[in-house]
């Protein structure tokens, strides 16, 4: 299984995305998370689950209760695995930029 | 600090879409990517050919590290229109990546700066994975550092 794929389709999504933004702030249970959005329960879940096989987000069992927390580490991963290439265009459109900043139309 | 290239990369499209506001009015954006002298100062690499017109072709070489030759980049122009837009096709040759597509849009945000975005269309979603993973970083330092002198002799 490509595991780093997986992580990318997982933030693709706008509703998983909005689930770390909110699980970031602090840990929640499935029921907390699913309140905060208006899509049906079993599709939260669903979700939920998509984010934890991922390890984006880890389940910590807390009494009876199962809070979800955000892998800070797995995220840095993602936010990592664009940028190199960002970074690639980055620097090249930097020295666009001061070339073209020091040229002089030869007349 | 401010990110000034921005990648839009949505899961499960096989393209992407990059975009740099420059500091440069429009024509100088936009020269920078005809004159092939100035092509190869920021892209480092060497221009074989650039026909800067609908239906012409272009061809860049890259260099290894000892002076070998790395890899070859060409492609076709679908279109060419000065200060606006230029469509192409990408490739790496020699390569198992098949060629994509590129949109180049090219727009004044105000009269000193600038709006590139670049619209590449890959052949699968796996590909522009792959691209998008590819081991990027030591071409980078290579195409910096050569750029670096190029500007500084230019001060």
């Amino acid at each position: 299984m490509n595991l780093r794929r997986d992580v990318f389709q997982a933030i693709a999504d706008p509703t998983r995305r909005a689930i770390l933004m909110l699980v970031a702030s602090q840990s929640m249970t499935a029921g907390v998370i699913a309140a905060n959005f208006d899509t049906a329960r079993p599709t939260v879940s669903k979700h939920l689950q998509i984010l934890t096989e991922c390890e984006l987000l880890k389940q910590q069992q807390n009494g009876r209760e199962i809070y979800y927390h955000l892998n800070a580490k797995k995220m840095k991963e993602v936010a990592d695995f664009i940028e190199p290439f960002r970074q690639m265009w980055d620097d090249r459109f930097n020295k666009l930029e001061a070339i073209m900043k020091n040229y002089t139309p030869e007349i | 600090m401010e990110r000034k290239t921005k990648i839009h990369a949505e899961d499960g499209r096989q393209e992407l879409v990059i975009t740099r506001e420059f500091d440069l009015p429009l024509e100088l954006l936009f020269k920078a990517y005809v004159m092939p002298e100035i092509v190869e100062q920021w892209m480092g690499t060497k221009v074989l050919k650039l026909e800067n017109k609908k239906h012409g072709s272009y061809q860049f070489e890259t260099s290894g590290p000892k002076g070998n030759v790395a890899f070859v980049a060409s492609g076709v122009i679908h279109d060419f229109v000065p200060n606006q837009k230029i469509t192409r096709t990408f490739e790496m040759e020699g390569t198992p990546f098949a060629p994509q597509l590129e949109f180049l849009e090219f727009e004044a945000v105000s009269e000193g700066s600038s709006r590139l975005t670049m619209h590449i269309v890959y052949k699968s979603v796996a590909l522009r994975d792959q691209i998008l993973q590819l081991p990027f970083a030591q071409g980078i330092n290579m195409a910096h550092n050569r750029l670096q002198e190029i500007v500084n002799q230019l001060n």
